[in-house]
């Protein structure tokens, strides 16, 4: 799985039906020392993240493996919001001393 | 499946059921006449391969749990042949026995 | 599967059903010889690896198979063994970050 932070979404009337009523967002790939590369993904929404919001994402035939998106077809699936993470052990990333 | 070259051992003493008793070996994926191409894997054994031995290696699920004969496994990377020759337009680009 | 370092560890509450109080954990896979090869990624513990760990991992759709329950769940790499030891041309990964 990949960081990434979700920076807006997509919005889509006319894609293939198997697509309906999924939510699409724009993904900006982060790497283990938080710092934003120049690679995006548009990853399905399986647990409610927003704009600002560090996720973790999941990609290929393993993001089809939610309730939401099996059997559809999805390639990248954010799978959980991320709290925080440490490197090293050294903290990297907090969620709430952010703001 | 790819060809590879066997290059080294891993012991993995702690795992989850379904490795416990095989053997991992490292592979590097090669090309045709034997240059290293792609990143190094870690393999698990069906044929008691060894470092040096040129291999068949399967990186795929299905195929992977119907070599080893377990449908819940969660494998991926096996090695299931020794590779005798390999030609390209009739050219033999690899001979074991050579 | 490949040979990685458990670099760091990270924490989501908010997680797909399923993956409720799996251990996530950054991992930095290893060629060979020891060095970085490609960008460090998280997987999940299915064994009780940490930080300084060497381990194998497991990608693909077989990364959410090795987990120990539940296995619909969108996880695409997952730490299945804690490696004792890897030779590979007279070098040990294990040996070398020690």
């Amino acid at each position: 799985m990949l960081i990434a932070k979700v920076v807006g979404s997509v919005v889509a009337t006319q894609k293939d039906e198997k697509l309906a009523n999924t939510k699409l967002l724009v993904c900006q790939i982060h790497n283990h020392n938080n710092e934003a590369q120049d690679s995006y993904v548009i990853a399905v929404d399986s647990v409610g993240a927003g704009t600002g919001d560090m996720v973790l994402y999941a990609a290929g035939s393993s993001a089809r493996q939610t309730n939401i998106t099996k059997d559809r077809p999805c390639d990248a699936v954010i799978m959980a919001i991320v709290d925080s993470w440490d490197m090293d052990g050294t903290d990297v990333f907090k969620k709430w001393s952010e703001a | 499946m790819f060809l590879a070259e066997v290059i080294g051992t891993v012991v993995a003493p702690i795992s989850v059921p379904e490795l416990k008793g095989r053997t991992h070996l490292m592979v590097r994926p090669v090309t045709p006449e034997g240059k290293p191409t792609g990143k190094t894997k870690v393999a698990i054994d069906s044929i008691g391969a060894g470092v040096g031995d040129r291999v068949l290696v399967v990186d795929e699920g299905g195929s992977a749990r119907q070599i080893l004969g377990d449908p819940d496994a969660g494998i991926r990377t096996v090695i299931l042949g020794f590779v005798d020759s390999v030609s390209i337009h009739g050219r033999t680009v690899f001979d074991h026995s050579s | 599967m490949y040979v990685a370092r458990v670099t760091g560890r990270l924490v989501a509450t908010v997680i797909s059903p399923g993956l409720e109080g799996v251990r996530l954990q950054w991992i930095q896979p290893l060629d060979e010889k020891g060095d970085p090869m490609g960008a460090q990624q998280v997987a999940c513990a299915a064994i009780d690896s940490g930080p300084g760990d060497l381990v194998e991992f497991v990608d693909g759709r077989e990364a959410a198979v090795a987990l120990p329950d539940e296995t619909f769940v969108p996880v695409d790499a997952t730490i299945v063994g804690y490696v004792s030891q890897a030779v590979a041309e007279g070098i040990d990964l294990a040996e070398e970050a020690n």
